[in-house]
């Protein structure tokens, strides 16, 4: 419009108008702001200037990747390396507690810090989400903050524990399986009431005498092999004592009942591929300091 | 400036201006779209993918109904704290099968991209049932419902039929018995090996499928056990041994 010969110049502000006409209205043709058409340009060049650092092109077909940019950024990368930080700081203590067997890291007052702190950490995340914060436990979640195990309660055992499961997917996990004594029909209902007496008698509840009695010969058959002849359990096998009146399941007798009559066999993960040795090794130092530990 | 005076004939003809405000948008268009046809190099090279079986895609639909999605990010970000938490970052490669991917925006509750294997079968059921009876201080709601209400399948091989239209390598097999594997894999006792061969095949490798009965009764599929196969698979497929991060073709 520059070029045109004639230009046409508004009289009252002097601004040449582009010469469009509306009823005789015109526009005027005023240039854009200096300072926003500068910060214009410069964003232009600032873009030009991000695809040269940054990886801006993906590849065209049949290549592989994309720009990687003057500066090579890439969060994958820089992630790795922070995590790699992260396990370098912890890497000395980590270390130790590699190093050391259990026992010596509880007994040393530098290690055990260590990895209770870390075994607190780790739990939060990982533990408490069934055995509660604090290792509180709740109906079908052990406790761990007592005295009370089913698969041991050393530092050897709890370690086991947690990098293999119970009744997990590992090939070396802890297992063993109650018969679904009711469901499967192994023995009869009257038969699984009776029993319901003998467990209620053997961990000092109120029961009835003549119904325990009548399941002494069932109890013997089919319970003790696991459960011991005198109800205190076997831990190899992880079958309860039934005789501290500590229960997992429940204390009623409708509990009890549902127990025998299709079995609970709960499952615990196993952790030793999702989380490393020296954290399982914390975690077993910590779930040994909550309360019970042998 | 000759072009801007001809722009006056662009203005008084209103269907050349027409074309030519469709050339101007087409070639952002191109510039917008074209490079998505080229996705596949921005997808990483793993071993372990392979698509859902039908039991865990019925669980996958399940939670996309149910608007999981609004509360549960399904997306490891690679930033230090998250691998720390959920582990390794999420990858293109893993949501490659889903339609739609379930990445979701929000974090009410925890992100299950790696949710997989974590808790036992139990817990879920326990959760679901009444989330705040191991979770005191979850504001999740319940989904006892699902416990019940038998899993409506029918559709299952149509579902599996569109996911093979829009790329998912689902093989004519599959669709054929889509119904016979989901009701397979919700029973230990039924004659699960097949179809455990058929989906490792395409993961290329073995114990990527689980089979049992997820909610405890394997004499019937509910909705709860599609729900809860389908988590316990979250984020399990790739092998990370085998990833390998520094590759140039896998940074981002």
């Amino acid at each position: 419009m520059t070029d045109k010969p004639n230009k046409d110049i508004d009289v009252h502000s002097g601004v040449e108008t582009t010469g469009h006409e509306w009823d005789g209205i015109k526009e005027l043709n005023n240039p854009l702001p200096r300072w926003w058409l500068y910060v214009w340009y410069a964003t232009i060049a600032f873009s030009i200037l991000w695809w040269i650092l940054m990886p801006a092109w993906p590849a065209l077909p049949g290549f592989q990747g994309n720009t990687q940019g003057y500066w090579k950024q890439s969060d994958r990368a820089q992630v790795a390396e922070e995590v790699g930080e992260l396990q370098s700081a912890r890497i000395e203590n980590a270390q130790k507690l590699l190093n050391a067997s259990l026992v010596d890291i509880e007994k040393t007052p530098e290690l055990q810090q260590f990895a209770l702190a870390m075994g607190e950490s780790s739990f939060g995340d990982n533990c408490a989400t069934c055995h509660g914060s604090g290792g509180t436990g709740s109906v079908g979640y052990p406790a761990l903050a007592d005295d009370v195990w089913l698969w041991g309660g050393s530092l050897d055992e709890i370690q086991e524990t947690i990098a293999f499961g119970i009744r997990s997917t590992h090939d070396d996990t802890r297992y063993s399986e109650m018969p679904a004594f009711g469901r499967d029909g192994f023995i009869s209902e009257e038969e699984i009431d009776d029993l319901v007496q003998k467990v209620l008698a053997l961990s000092g509840k109120e029961f009835d005498p003549a119904a325990a009695a009548r399941a002494e010969e069932n109890f013997e058959m089919q319970c003790s092999s696991c459960h011991a002849l005198d109800g205190k359990g076997d831990r190899l096998q992880g079958a309860p004592n039934l005789t501290d009146n500590e229960w997992l399941y429940g204390s009623s007798p409708a509990a009890i009942r549902e127990t025998i009559y299709s079995a609970r066999n709960s499952i615990m993960p196993h952790w030793n591929e999702r989380l490393d040795e020296a954290t399982i090794k914390a975690l077993a130092v910590y779930v040994h300091t909550l309360g019970g530990g042998e | 400036m000759a072009l801007f005076d001809k722009h006056s004939f662009l203005e008084k003809h209103s269907s050349v201006l027409t074309v030519g405000i469709l050339i101007v948008v087409a070639i952002g268009g191109l510039i917008e779209i074209a490079p998505l046809f080229y996705l596949k190099n921005t997808i990483e090279k793993v071993e372990g993918m392979r698509p859902y079986t039908p039991l865990e895609l019925a669980g996958q639909k399940l939670y996309i109904r149910e608007g999981c999605y609004v509360c549960h990010s399904q997306m490891v970000r690679p930033l230090r704290d998250e691998v720390e938490r959920y582990g390794h970052y999420s990858l293109a490669a893993e949501s490659m099968y889903d339609h739609p991917h379930q990445w979701g925006s929000k974090r009410t509750g925890p992100d299950l991209a790696r949710l997989g294997g974590k808790y036992a079968d139990t817990w879920h059921m326990d959760h679901m049932k009444d989330p705040r009876s191991v979770v005191p201080e979850s504001v999740m709601p319940p989904y006892a419902f699902m416990i019940d209400r038998p899993l409506e399948y029918k559709n299952i091989s149509d579902d599996m039929k569109a996911l093979k239209l829009v790329g998912v390598p689902y093989t004519d097999k599959m669709i054929e018995v889509a119904e016979a594997d989901l009701i397979a894999q919700s029973d230990p006792d039924s004659d699960w090996e097949d179809m455990v061969a058929r989906y490792e095949e395409l993961a290329g490798r073995e114990g990527s499928v689980n089979v049992r009965a997820f909610d405890g009764d394997p004499s019937k599929v509910t909705e709860m056990d599609a729900l809860i196969a389908y988590m316990q698979m979250l984020g399990t497929l790739v092998d990370f041994d085998k990833y390998e991060a520094e590759d140039l073709h896998n940074r981002r």
